[in-house]
């Protein structure tokens, strides 16, 4: 349910681990390349992750989730690699026997990801790369609540 | 004897992924000072640290076979 992945996520796999008689809704987040950044042309980008910890912490938000939404069923696949511009870098699907709880479940799951989970993206614009570092705050988990950043690189 | 891994500017300021160093029953705050000495060029501050695929605190104690990552700000998603 939780994987960080080398090959191209298929958004219907994810759909179909979430799928259940008890769902009355299914909502999807889909993270893709974007082209433009604050004026500047990214080329590609690339994602390295330390896979084991990174499958983790993806399943302990996945406990978070069930602890504040008890009745979602939640996946999650991350891909790293090389990736283009459109490609799917993130794949988050939630099913709850109601709307409210699967958009709900889906943002905390993206903003925890963000938070903690130990990936990295490396931009490539035309003249130069970096390896992006976005958090202001670097508490060591557990923390109670993700904080919301003011200068998050979404 | 303790492996420790590197990721993303970290891992290509030192050269290397991954990194095996003589260090036991230190906190991960002497750690980083035991890495900083060998590697005066990088910085270890506000780098966070797993052991055994855990975020630990600097006050956190590093026992041989542990292994341990230094963990860049991340930016997934």
């Amino acid at each position: 349910m939780f994987t960080i992945v080398q090959e191209p996520i298929r958004v219907e796999e994810l759909i179909q681990k979430v799928e259940s008689p008890n769902a009355g809704a299914i909502t999807t987040f889909i993270g893709t390349v974007r082209e433009w950044t604050k004026g500047k042309r990214t080329v590609y980008l690339e994602y390295d992750a330390y896979i084991p910890m990174a499958e983790k912490m993806l399943q302990k938000i996945g406990i978070e989730i069930q602890e504040k939404w008890p009745d979602t069923v939640i996946a999650i696949s991350h891909r790293i690699g090389h990736l283009n511009i459109s490609d799917i870098a993130v794949c988050i699907a939630v099913s709850s026997p109601h709307r409210k709880a699967a958009y709900e479940a889906n943002e905390y799951a993206i903003e925890r990801i963000k938070q903690m989970v130990p990936i990295w993206k490396k931009e490539h614009w035309e003249n130069g790369e970096m390896w992006i570092g976005d958090q202001l705050e670097k508490t060591p988990y557990p923390t109670e609540k993700p904080p919301l950043d003011g200068d998050r690189n979404d | 004897m303790i492996k420790i891994y590197l990721f993303a500017q970290l891992q290509e300021d030192i050269g290397q992924k991954e990194l095996q160093v003589e260090f036991s029953n230190g906190t991960i705050k002497e750690l980083k000072q035991f890495l900083k000495n060998a590697y005066p060029q990088s910085s270890f501050d506000g780098i966070m640290v797993a052991i055994n695929e855990e975020y630990a605190f600097d006050t956190d104690i590093v026992r041989a076979g542990d292994t341990i990552a230094f963990i860049p700000p991340v930016s997934g998603g």
